[in-house]
């Protein structure tokens, strides 16, 4: 007659000596079992959590950038938050799409092959790789005149992935503001691009020449002209790496069409 | 009063850090401010207490054979966990730490504990020891935190203690001190008044330099 009681099995279990094989081999999945047990639990239990202080800090940066541009406090406050409407824009054709933002996942979008594109290595100088073919765009106008356009930018920069939101005036030229969302640089030194006295410089700054041409730039030193932020000390490559982010966001590969759409004023209503 | 020597041995007589030099990788990392050192410091005390009373727990029925892969699996657990609940509680900071609680796995103070102490010692001394243990490392990497934060960036736990010339005031910060040198700088001489007040714990040369007088240049 076999012995069924599982309790007996477990008692056996400890009593054989620690280097039998069936011992070794039994404790090493039963402490792999319940560490995975407690490790995937945690890790279900805490997500909600975790998810909501990562939405919440994004919708506080852009509040925050909000805040601080002279005059478009008022604007938001006097048509209410919903004046401020965010679409999806297509990088391809710069047209809008009918995706729900609220639904739009740009982190999984850049991540899967059948939502993004192999940015070709000459033309990546934002050391990005490859980039989703769609993204959400905040959007403001006053009595049917655009008033501000706020684009996710990003790059590599020396120890992280730089995301920012560079918002641009109603003549699509003039900066009205630039606010980090995300950056990991070096404490102090690169990590400097996240304090307010430093976005402040870019208010006021200017894309393009009468070329066209994107020219502006973080500088080393001070800057000279409008098309000039200064740099900080000790951060070359954090500053080279916001210069490529607006050059690689503004380009060919990122929001060059969907500017030129809003230019006309053609689609994107 | 015996099983008290355990806590409070490693604080400075037996510290982990200065006598060991073990941790240094993390005691440098995240020592830029009060505040990521203090978080870092709660969360090695919390894994390192928790694994080594579950190791010391389950000593009896651990095979010799693979006692490090279980060790290190209970502490990679543990990590991941800590790591999770200072994402969900505590996101600003963990921004700020980054991966150095995920490092906490390969902090050879853990794995020293469990191996040295909790696989042969019952569970309330175990949990003493690394209490005490992580009491020390806590103790270097604040001491190390405030000179770093203060002199770096003129603030303590983020509050302005010096105005810095950049809002205004008239402290320059010391960007050194916020890099990685300026830690290995400052842990030599913490390393080196500890060892002038206890001279016990100055290591016996292994290699002694003889100077032969009579000897002739070749």
């Amino acid at each position: 007659m076999a012995d069924l009681n599982p309790l007996n099995w477990w008692a056996k279990l400890l009593a054989l000596p620690n280097e039998s094989r069936t011992k070794t081999i039994a404790m090493a999945f039963i402490v792999s079992g319940i560490c995975a047990l407690l490790v995937s639990s945690a890790a279900v239990l805490l997500a909600p959590l975790r998810d909501a202080n990562l939405t919440a800090e994004r919708e506080a940066r852009l509040t925050a950038m909000l805040e601080s541009m002279p005059g478009l406090a008022d604007i938001v406050a006097q048509y209410g938050a919903d004046s401020l409407e965010t679409i999806v824009v297509d990088l391809e054709t710069g047209e809008a799409t009918d995706i729900d933002p609220a639904t739009f996942d740009i982190a999984a979008a850049a991540e899967d092959p059948e939502t993004s594109s192999v940015i070709p290595s000459e033309a990546d100088i934002a050391g990005l790789g490859r980039r989703a073919n769609l993204a959400p765009i905040h959007i403001l106008r006053q009595d049917g005149e655009l008033r501000l356009v706020i684009l996710p930018i990003s790059a590599v920069g020396y120890q992280s992935t730089i995301r920012a939101h560079l918002a641009l005036e109603g003549d699509l030229n003039t900066v009205a503001g630039l606010s980090i969302i995300e950056q990991g640089e070096t404490p102090g030194l690169g990590a400097r691009i996240e304090e307010p006295a430093w976005q402040a410089l870019w208010p006021g700054k200017e894309l393009a020449g009468e070329d066209g041409e994107i020219k502006l730039s973080v500088v080393r030193g001070r800057a000279t002209s409008a098309f000039e932020v200064d740099g900080i000390t000790g951060a070359t490559r954090t500053g080279n790496a916001i210069t490529a982010a607006i050059h690689f966001w503004l380009g060919e590969y990122g929001f060059d069409d969907v500017l030129t759409n809003l230019r006309q004023g053609t689609g994107l209503q | 009063m015996k099983r008290l020597q355990h806590l409070y041995a490693p604080l400075v007589d037996n510290n982990p850090v200065t006598l060991q030099i073990l941790g240094i990788c993390s005691a440098l990392a995240v020592t830029t401010s009060m505040t990521t050192a203090l978080v870092m410091s709660l969360a090695l005390i919390a894994v390192l207490v928790a694994s080594s009373m579950i190791i010391s727990a389950i000593r009896h029925h651990i095979p010799s054979s693979i006692r490090l892969i279980l060790q290190i699996t209970i502490i990679a657990s543990l990590v991941i966990v800590a790591d999770l609940m200072i994402q969900a509680f505590a996101f600003d900071i963990s921004q700020r730490l980054s991966i150095f609680v995920g490092l906490i796995v390969t902090n050879c103070l853990v794995l020293g504990r469990a191996e040295a102490f909790a696989m042969r010692n019952p569970v309330g001394l175990s949990a003493l020891d690394a209490l005490g243990n992580g009491l020390g490392y806590g103790l270097v990497l604040l001491i190390i935190g405030f000179v770093r934060e203060l002199f770096g960036a003129g603030t303590l736990f983020g509050q302005t203690v010096f105005p810095s010339v950049h809002d205004g005031g008239w402290f320059t910060p010391l960007n050194l001190m916020l890099l990685a040198p300026s830690a290995f700088f400052l842990l030599g001489l913490l390393i080196w008044a500890i060892r002038s007040v206890r001279p016990a714990q100055v290591e016996p040369a292994d290699y002694e330099i003889s100077i032969e007088p009579n000897r002739r240049s070749p």
